[in-house]
């Protein structure tokens, strides 16, 4: 029983670090810390733009400013027509590519044969998420302000942008279908459940946060956009609101392109205030759609 | 000469084939393949009306294939074939077209368990949901009636609207076999449920399934012999795509050498 020095330098031995056990140690801690840094470099982007925003239009920021149209050839007044435009705008290209991107989704996910035809279409998705902006804009124009015969109107941008927007809800809603375990479809089928059934009832019931961050990331990419929306139905200036889907409108991303360099004599906290007010929008959307997840997260869980 | 005609016949040798009306489940000359790969071949067997049948027999035998086809979930694996008779009540299940009501005749439990990330209650109450029945009172029966009947009623009694999937994983096994009941199958199949259930807790369901056989027929694949000896009246050998031999257990554990393989796989000699 007792410890003799003689074991006890044997486990000493054994125990003991040699050359090759601390060069890996040092190793695996020099890029845990290397790759630490670059994490933390990522905050860094996004400080100095907010920082700048707050700091530089954070007084341009009223309740005039919000709610109250431009006055004199832009330089003074609000931009209450942009900020309803760029709702309008988001809100109608939800409509249209949020249940269409949702349907293709699920068949995709939970119907759709191993064939060519299924590869074919998800190539087209990666394909149609890689197509530029400005080349959306350009078919945007032909295929629905001149072809269909929309004129420059809020529902042909609003296409446009639910047309370019359409892959990323697809390709986050696939994911996050996949990601349900395959044996809760299994054990719904054994229960005599049908495909639809199954789905219904236990595939997005545990896939919703995963399609909610599809969601959030079209808000926020179609708030942004410009380009798409200059050729197909946003206005550089309006004097009043867009009464329906066929009227033009003002844009908060044109706006901030059109006051930060068009034109004259522009104060100079109007362009900041305008990109604050438009990222404020955005993640304003986003914290809204966020508590939603974490409160649906706190419900489920496997 | 009144005792005389209730005595029990002593029936030396194999078991002459049943009389037809106590088949629930009689299989013939099944053939499974994946993309032509054949996994099990030729299988015919009867299951009698309420008894537990056991399936043994190595890993790749083909017994989770077999269960795999009784409930047709074959229909979603597109790659597997299968051809031959399964006559459930008479029907050819692999020719009926109403699946959905075959599956719901059919509780099937899995090895694992799958606790699905819904409430207990609601675990037990997905079946009769999805049959569509919608009364709370008549879901309440059932619940509590599949949890008591599958000896879990008592430790989750107070928690039924806590997640079924943060049970333990015997508990879960328990939920899973509840929810199997709940569809008040005509044949309960179970596909190794005591992987990842601790011996208590199998014992535990083995005393369930006891109770059950007098209301429905159950098929027992297991991995583990003398579980089959224990609950099985009599049980099939399945060996590397072929049924080997189907007979009394007691037989294929005691009784004559039919076929030396069965014998030296129960006796642990090989597998």
């Amino acid at each position: 029983m007792a410890v003799t020095a003689e074991s006890l330098s044997f486990q000493d031995d054994t125990f003991a670090s040699s050359d090759t056990n601390l060069r890996k140690q040092k190793v695996q801690k020099l890029f845990q810390t290397l790759f630490g840094l670059m994490t933390l470099l990522l905050i860094l982007p996004v400080a100095v733009i907010l920082g700048t925003l707050v700091y530089k239009g954070g007084a341009a920021i009223s309740f005039e400013f919000l709610f109250t149209n431009p006055t004199d050839g832009m330089t003074a007044g609000g931009i209450f027509p942009a900020l309803f435009g760029t709702i309008w705008l988001v809100a109608v290209a939800l409509m249209f590519s949020v249940p269409l991107g949702i349907a293709a989704a699920i068949y995709l996910s939970e119907y759709a044969p191993n064939n060519w035809l299924t590869r074919l279409i998800n190539l087209c998705i990666i394909n149609l998420a890689g197509v530029p902006s400005i080349v959306h804009a350009l078919h945007g124009f032909g295929a629905f302000v001149i072809f269909a015969g929309m004129g420059t109107s809020i529902l042909a941008a609003s296409l446009t942008l639910a047309i370019m927007t359409m892959p990323v809800v697809i390709v986050a809603t696939k994911e996050s279908l996949q990601a349900v375990p395959q044996s809760f479809r299994e054990a719904t089928w054994n229960l005599g459940a049908t495909r639809w059934q199954t789905i219904v009832k236990v595939v997005i019931p545990n896939a919703v946060t995963g399609i909610l961050t599809g969601i959030i990331l079209e808000v926020s990419r179609s708030a942004g956009e410009t380009a798409p929306i200059m050729f197909t139905g946003a206005v550089f200036f309006l004097p009043y609101l867009p009464e329906g889907l066929f009227d033009q409108t003002m844009a908060l991303s044109l706006h901030l392109f059109v006051v930060a360099t068009q034109v004259p004599g522009m104060p100079e906290e109007t362009p900041y205030g305008v990109a604050l007010v438009l990222i404020g929008l955005v993640l304003m959307m986003n914290s809204i759609s966020i508590a939603f997840r974490m409160y649906l997260r706190g419900k489920k869980k496997w | 000469m009144v005792s005389e005609t209730l005595a029990p016949q002593s029936t030396p040798g194999p078991v002459s084939a049943p009389a037809p009306e106590s088949i629930k489940l009689s299989v013939r000359n099944l053939t499974i393949a994946y993309e032509g790969k054949t996994v099990l071949e030729n299988v015919s067997l009867d299951v009698r009306e309420n008894e537990i049948f056991g399936i043994i027999g190595p890993a790749g035998a083909g017994k989770t294939s077999f269960l795999k086809c009784l409930n047709r979930m074959d229909i979603f694996t597109p790659e597997m074939e299968v051809s031959g008779e399964i006559i459930l009540d008479g029907v050819d299940v692999l020719k009926m077209r109403n699946v959905y009501e075959l599956r719901r005749r059919i509780g099937v439990v899995f090895p694992l368990p799958v606790g699905l990330p819904l409430t207990i209650y609601d675990n037990v109450a997905l079946a009769p949901r999805l049959a569509g029945i919608k009364k709370k009172p008549q879901l309440d029966e059932i619940v509590e009636k599949c949890l008591h009947r599958a000896a879990l009623y008592d430790e989750v009694k107070d928690r039924l609207n806590s997640l079924g999937s943060l049970l333990s994983g015997g508990q879960q096994q328990r939920l899973t076999i509840a929810r199997a009941l709940s569809q008040e199958p005509d044949l309960l199949c179970l596909d190794e449920f005591s992987i990842a259930v601790d011996p208590v807790t199998t014992m535990r369901i083995e005393d369930v399934l006891k109770e059950l056989q007098s209301e429905t027929t159950i098929i027992l694949v297991t991995n583990l012999v003398q579980q089959a000896r224990r609950l099985a009246a009599r049980t099939a050998f399945f060996h590397d795509g072929s049924c080997i031999e189907v007979n009394d257990t007691e037989e294929l554990f005691t009784g004559t050498v039919h076929d030396k393989q069965t014998r030296d796989y129960v006796e642990g000699r090989f597998g």
